[in-house]
């Protein structure tokens, strides 16, 4: 091991979890609430429109059905509206947020799926108005697999900013590239290995904890 | 208080419509506990979820204390249905709240302030006897605690009305007895009306006033439960009732042959009913001793409904025709309903 490697990899650390945990918060303040308009605007629901359902699933399906790695170069443009460039990691977030927000909005959808109708009804019974219902039944009830789902969107979004720091975002993605592929270092390729497995044990090891915390079911 | 005008429920299907209920009209008194009794399918739940429009009806409209909730618009119907309580069968109570939370939710959905919320639920709690329980989740609690709850947050925010679908349907007979018991002290206490929808008669004697008997979409029979039981009409009330009173004959005369008219060595076979205060006068020994019959006693059963003692005997009269005749004109002045089966052999039932 080289002298140089620590620094490298904290720094590459520091850029990786500042993209991911950036990207995260942001897809969720997106990714929750449309996950909630899918399953609520869908049939036999509570503010049941099936136009506006249709559409926006459509949208969510065809984002998601693009690989990350094109949807990161065909939105370079975009990226540069928003960011003012197309290089560096507050750019690279912008894929990450768009690839994340209907991943996020289909698994919210699903979640919210599981309650039964009849607690929803019990609520409506006792005059809840929709956004009351939303607020006080389908969140909280559904909390304990949000999280758990939250923690594979995590997941996904650190092997994501892998791929977009290659492209010049940084990361520990880009260290592994540069270093450990172009500069035939093994070293920093295995070190960057190594530091991506911990992150993702720790954070499924988190969620999972946290999910099993809210279920009191 | 509750009135249902002509209402009618179709349902569309992926099969075609579905005609649940064909003109409805049913009133229910205030302070009442008004039951409707079905088989499964026959559009009890339909019917009861119209009261507060948890099911919009096709046609018709529910008129609650004077006002056409049909009419209503989203805002004045949310209001209304404050004053409407419903239980369910599977109690629907929040899985991530407490039990505190779970009965505090109809008020934090009025904004009531914390402190009235804190003194409400804790009375609440103690009503329905769940004061220890207040911190644990649903998922601790056995399913007739879990229905006390589902009572406790129904009655929050002072109903006038307590909705009941199938609420003791998930429920042992003893707990059931127990919610049934609570049901009826809340509707004393608090002169609740009180809608209480079953496929069983049991719960329907224990605490009903009124029921309504609904077959197909339809009401085939209503009335007060007393009535009811004493002289169903339709066969599907005496089909509900018969389950409760093992309406059936005795086991020694289900394969005799029963007659029309007597014959030699024959006894008429006769189902007497007596309710209220005849149950317990002494009839049939002043029968005896009045004509010159003799009187068998093949079946007998003591029940109550409601309180009201409820008796019911199967007699073989045994005597000459002229004197079981006037036999059979006394009972019919007594306050007792007498139904002839027919005549039996005499030697069918010598071992009794
Ligand atoms: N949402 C629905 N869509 C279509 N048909 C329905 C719907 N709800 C009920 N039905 C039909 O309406 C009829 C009455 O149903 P309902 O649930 O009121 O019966 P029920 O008396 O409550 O039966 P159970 O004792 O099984 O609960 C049934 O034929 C049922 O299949
Ligand atoms: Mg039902």
């Amino acid at each position: 091991m080289s002298a140089d490697m620590l620094p490298l990899i904290t720094k590459a650390l520091g850029e990786t979890v500042y993209m991911v945990v950036v990207s995260m918060i942001i897809s969720s303040i997106l990714g929750i609430p449309l996950g909630v308009l899918l399953h609520t605007t869908s049939k036999g629901q509570i503010l049941e429109c099936l136009p506006i359902n249709r559409v926006v699933g459509a949208i969510v399906n065809a984002i998601r059905s693009i690989p990350f790695i094109i949807l990161m170069v065909a939105i370079i443009p975009l990226t540069r509206l928003i960011v003012g460039s197309a290089i560096g990691t507050t750019a690279a977030m912008v894929p990450l947020v768009l690839a994340s927000v209907p991943f996020i909005g289909r698994q919210v959808e699903t979640s919210l799926r599981e309650i039964p109708y009849g607690i929803v009804e019990a609520a409506q019974s006792m005059g809840a108005t929709p956004l009351q219902i939303i607020r006080k039944v389908f969140l909280p009830e559904a909390m304990p697999n949000i999280v758990a789902q939250l923690t594979t969107v995590i997941i996904s979004l650190i092997g994501e900013s892998a791929m977009a720091g290659a492209i010049g975002g940084g990361g520990l993605g880009d260290l592994a590239i540069r270093y450990g592929y172009q500069r035939f270092r093994p070293d920093i390729m295995i070190a960057t290995v190594i530091v991506l497995i911990i992150m993702v044990q720790i954070v499924q090891f988190a969620g999972n904890k946290l999910a099993k915390h809210l279920d009191k079911r | 208080m509750i009135d249902l005008s002509h209402i009618e429920k179709i349902y569309d299907s992926a099969a075609g419509p579905v005609h649940a209920l064909k003109d409805i009209s049913l009133h229910i008194n205030k302070g009442e506990i008004y039951g409707i009794i079905g088989l499964s399918g026959a559009g009890k739940s339909t019917l009861v979820r119209c009261i507060n429009l948890l099911e919009r009806p096709t046609k018709g409209t529910v008129t609650i204390e004077g006002k056409d909730i049909t009419a209503m618009n989203n805002s004045e119907l949310r209001e209304a249905r404050k004053g409407i309580g419903m239980i369910f069968q599977h109690f629907n109570l929040l899985s991530t709240s407490t039990v505190f939370d779970n009965v505090a939710f109809p008020l934090q959905l009025s904004n009531t302030p914390k402190d009235k919320i804190n003194s409400r639920v804790t009375e609440l709690l103690d009503m329905v006897g769940l004061a220890d329980k207040a911190d644990q989740y649903p998922s601790q609690l056995s399913g007739g605690q879990k229905q006390r709850v589902g009572i406790a947050r129904a009655l929050a925010s002072n109903p006038q009305i307590l909705l009941c679908d199938e609420a003791t349907s998930a429920l042992d007979p003893q707990t059931t007895k127990s919610i049934l018991q609570l049901i009826k002290d809340i509707n004393r206490k608090l002169k609740l009306t009180v809608v209480v929808i079953t496929h069983e008669m049991q719960v329907i004697k224990e605490i009903c006033d009124k029921v309504a008997v609904i077959d197909k979409g339809v009401i085939a029979e209503q009335g007060d439960v007393l009535d009811v039981f004493i002289t169903p009409q339709k066969p599907i009330t005496k089909e509900f009732i018969s389950v409760l009173l093992s309406n059936e004959l005795p086991v020694d005369f289900r394969h005799i042959e029963i007659k029309d008219e007597p014959f030699e060595d024959s006894i008429l076979l006769m189902r007497l009913t007596f309710i209220g205060e005849t149950a317990n006068d002494p009839i049939i020994s002043s029968l005896v001793k009045k004509y010159d019959v003799s009187a068998d006693l093949f079946f007998g059963s003591l029940d109550d409904i409601k309180g009201a003692p409820f008796g019911r005997l199967i007699i073989g009269l045994d005597g000459s025709q002229n004197d079981i005749h006037a036999a059979m004109d006394y009972l019919r002045e007594q306050k007792v309903k007498m139904e002839v089966i027919g005549y039996v052999s005499r030697h069918a039932s010598s071992h009794h």
